[in-house]
């Protein structure tokens, strides 16, 4: 056996290091909320669009960046898996069908644009449009349900679940209507805007009454997380960063608004960190809650993933840098502009 | 061993899932069933992925570096297949990597230590590689210089080679596992890894990447040239498909005798690792010297089901399967399934592999044959050549997949070899309602979603005919001679 010399067998790099892979896991999480919740927002707006230039427009703006947003989606998978193996089981195991549902949705939005482009013939691209739309609506609705499902432990049909659901999908809206309203020409922006502030709007009223469901009835013992410092702060920043969006939207100021809606999916993200922390699975029919350090791979395992993946995490994150610089120009109907 | 009278209980074993009278399937086999009717339409898109890479990069770099717009049309024309085939092997991937999670919870728990590393490197390394760099490609062409978008067009395709490689690492622990030791987490006998040198590259690894890369380029390059072939029979004079066409026969020449060659190899190699996936491949039920069989057909329909010896008319070399064995002794004893008390279903196992090994030998006798005409300079000429290209595009598929088959239900009743059962990795949960559900959710968006991409590279191709001015016209005939067409004989 060739002993790895430079990675220590008996213990983590640091000891901290298996809350940090908690981190980690939470920040792909939250690249992939925020990501791929504008595009499914753009594909929300699509249906909105009657005129054909408007809709390419939107489909040019979705065209080359969805796919590599949706692979954070894989990171979030992967690297579960890689560092808390049996979180990743018992989060897909126990809720079989909405999992499955998810994927299937992503699949019906990922194709629907490809497809549509193939062929100059009106059924068949009413078919795709209905694909894109009906994939963009319930693949975040269904992520939210799995999401409110793992945080709140009440099982994936009940109101604390689907008001996760309902959620996201209002918040992906608010997100892809300032994208769009910050990517494209006046006219369309200010539709975007309308669109975007109503999408706001019934977000924050989502959570408040999420959080009061959650509070009422103490699912997954969530009330002292929510009411304790932290949780009040993040759901006061929430509103603070949704009513300041409203405000910029206003003004027409819409790429400040773009930068004060996105922090709406990262506060999200952290609030699900926040509820689910020290433990990272709660109890279920598939067995006891699990601790961040009861479901931690061993040493070796992760400080491997570590060494060999944080440096390529870095790179990633260059790449969409690179890639959101190539394509940072407005969008016209026939692709981005210079 | 008694000939199993149904499919059914060949290929799942017997212990009847089915009793008749359920509405529901069970909740393992309807697992299984998902599992590999979801990976066989994922695998044609992840092939297709990683056997064009090269020719995107080769007709990117011609259309570049050379004037001539027979390559940016080859560029354009491949590209759009490889943005269609990507977004369906990125929606179709996904599913993969959540049954891991859904239907086989158990494998997670047990193997995650030593398959989530590989993984996740797969995501971030590659997956988010080839993601981003093909949309500079698809949507960059006006906004970046040549060398970028060059540049561009390798980093996809060395993503795409990146990728089969950790997903090959994971695959190939599964079949010969090393690197780890068993212990106790959270009340379970989970797979902890010692040693990741080890088990990143698993005796098996090299076997299987180059195996499965060179399928692929096989695959891949019979698909160009049945298109190309399609195309010149349309219109003979398509400078660029005749230059498709050539290439893609090159390919193959060096590409079918070496799968071959390195095939043969991989044999012994898993003759060595996994004598029970090896005797399923060989039908050898009995312990003892081993027939070679070079060529079987079934002489009756029990035969099917039953491949042993006494049913074939089999064309075999009398203990030559010993001697490859054991290097040299023609007496050696080669453990037969009898010496197992659950052997994987053999029918399939047999079956697909003579199907993949003859397909392999087809290819490589159209290899020869393109190069006798490319050599006669007459490749483009020859009317019967054109249509067995046309009809043989989707057979280096065929074998790519029976490859697989071989390697996957080969390996049965195992998911990991000698460590995990499949029937132990299946979800304890699951009920036979939602698996039956899921199932038949797969079965019916995969067929829209294999159909829609032939659908599409049919259309690709109509608008290619249309650009180079074909008409449709009733004279089209498949029989007799290439049809003479006005322009023959133009220069580019």
């Amino acid at each position: 056996m060739s002993k790895p010399l430079v990675i220590p067998v008996d213990q983590y790099l640091h000891p901290s290091l298996p809350d940090v892979w908690f981190g980690v896991v939470m920040f792909a999480l939250a690249m992939y909320v925020v990501l791929d919740g504008f595009d499914f927002g753009i594909g929300m707006l699509y249906a909105t669009r009657e005129d054909d230039h408007d809709r390419e427009t939107l489909l040019a703006a979705f065209g080359p960046i969805w796919d590599a947003n949706e692979v954070w989606l894989i990171a979030f998978g992967t690297m579960t898996l890689a560092a808390f193996p049996d979180v990743y089981s018992r989060l897909l195991a126990d809720n079989y069908l909405i999992a499955l549902g998810f994927v299937l949705a992503l699949l019906f939005r990922g194709v629907g644009p490809e497809l549509r482009e193939q062929r100059e013939d009106e059924q068949w691209q009413r078919a795709c449009d209905w694909s894109f739309v009906g994939g963009s609506i319930l693949a975040p609705f269904l992520f939210g349900v799995l999401a409110g499902s793992w945080v709140f432990s009440v099982g994936a049909i009940s109101l604390p679940a689907i008001l996760t659901g309902v959620g996201l999908v209002a918040v992906s809206a608010a997100t892809g209507a300032a994208f769009l309203a910050a990517k494209t020409g006046p006219a369309l922006a200010e539709e975007m805007r309308d669109l975007g502030i109503v999408a706001t709007l019934a977000y924050l009223g989502g959570v408040v009454v999420l959080l009061a469901v959650v509070i009422w009835t103490d699912a997954g013992g969530a009330a002292s997380t929510i009411l304790s410092v932290p949780g009040v702060a993040i759901v006061g920043l929430s509103v603070v960063a949704g009513v300041a969006g409203i405000v910029l939207a206003l003004r027409d100021r819409y790429r400040a608004w773009l930068g004060f809606a996105l922090a709406l999916p990262v506060l999200l993200s952290l609030l699900v960190a926040l509820l689910l922390y020290p433990e990272i699975y709660p109890a279920t029919a598939s067995g006891t809650a699990l601790t961040v350090e009861m479901a931690v791979v061993s040493p070796l395992a992760l400080n491997l993933t570590t060494i060999l993946g944080f440096p390529v995490l870095l790179v990633v994150l260059w790449y969409f840098k690179f890639l959101y610089s190539v394509f940072s120009g407005p969008i016209e109907s026939e692709g981005y502009g210079a | 061993m008694e000939p199993p009278s149904q499919l059914f209980d060949v290929a799942f074993g017997a212990g009847a899932p089915l009793d008749g009278t359920a509405l529901f399937l069970p909740a393992e086999f309807a697992s299984r069933v998902q599992f590999g009717w979801t990976i066989s339409v994922h695998i044609l898109f992840a092939a297709l992925s990683i056997g064009l890479a090269p020719f995107i990069v080769y007709f990117t770099w011609k259309a570049i570096r050379t004037d001539r717009d027979r390559y940016e049309r080859l560029r354009s024309f491949w590209l759009k297949v490889f943005a269609v085939g990507f977004v369906m092997g990125t929606v179709t991937g996904i599913p993969m990597s959540f049954q891991f999670g859904t239907n086989f919870p158990q494998f997670s728990a047990v193997a995650g230590e030593l398959i989530g590393g590989p993984l996740a490197f797969e995501a971030k390394m590659a997956f988010f590689l080839e993601a981003v760099f093909l949309g500079v490609l698809l949507f960059g062409r006006e906004r970046v210089s040549d060398r970028t978008y060059f540049l561009s067009s390798v980093l996809t395709g060395f993503g795409a080679w990146l990728s089969g490689f950790w997903i090959l690492v994971v695959n190939a622990w599964m079949q010969t596992p090393q690197g780890y030791e068993m212990i106790t987490r959270n009340g379970m006998e989970v797979a902890q890894l010692t040693d990741p040198i080890a088990a990143f590259f698993t005796p098996r690894m090299t076997w299987m990447y180059v195996h499965m890369i060179n399928a692929s380029v096989i695959a891949v390059a019979l698909l160009v040239a049945g298109v190309a072939a399609y195309i010149i029979w349309k219109k003979r004079d398509a400078k660029a498909w005749q230059t498709a066409l050539k290439i893609a026969v090159l390919i193959l020449i060096v590409a079918a005798p070496l799968q071959a060659v390195h095939g043969d190899a991989y044999g012994r190699h898993v003759e060595d690792t996994q004598p029970q996936k090896f005797a399923a491949m060989e039908g050898h039920y009995e312990t003892g010297t081993a027939d070679l069989h070079l060529f079987a057909i079934p002489t009756s329909t029990d035969a099917i089901m039953d491949p042993s010896e006494e049913n074939l008319f089999a064309i075999s070399l009398p203990r030559v399967g010993s001697f490859l064995a054991s290097g040299g002794d023609f007496d050696a004893v080669v453990k037969g399934l009898d010496e197992y008390e659950q052997n994987p279903p053999v029918p399939l196992v047999f079956w697909s592999f003579r199907f993949m090994v003859g397909l392999g030998f087809l290819f490589i006798g159209l290899a020869f044959w393109g190069g006798y005409l490319i050599y006669r300079d007459r490749l483009s000429d020859s009317s019967l050549y054109l249509k067995l290209m046309i009809a043989a595009s989707p057979l280096g598929y065929a074998a790519l997949l029976t490859g697989w088959y071989v390697t996957e239900i080969g390996r049965q009743p195992w998911v990991i070899q000698d460590v995990l059962k499949t029937s132990e990795a299946v979800s304890s949960t699951l009920s036979s309602t939602e698996a039956t559900a899921s199932l038949v959710a797969f079965v019916v968006i995969y067929i829209g979603l294999v159909l829609a991409a032939l659908y599409t590279l049919r259309w690709l191709i109509e608008g290619e005919l249309r650009e180079l001015g074909v008409e449709e016209s009733p004279n089209d005939h498949w029989y007799g001679p290439i049809p003479e067409l006005p322009g023959v004989g133009n220069d580019e």
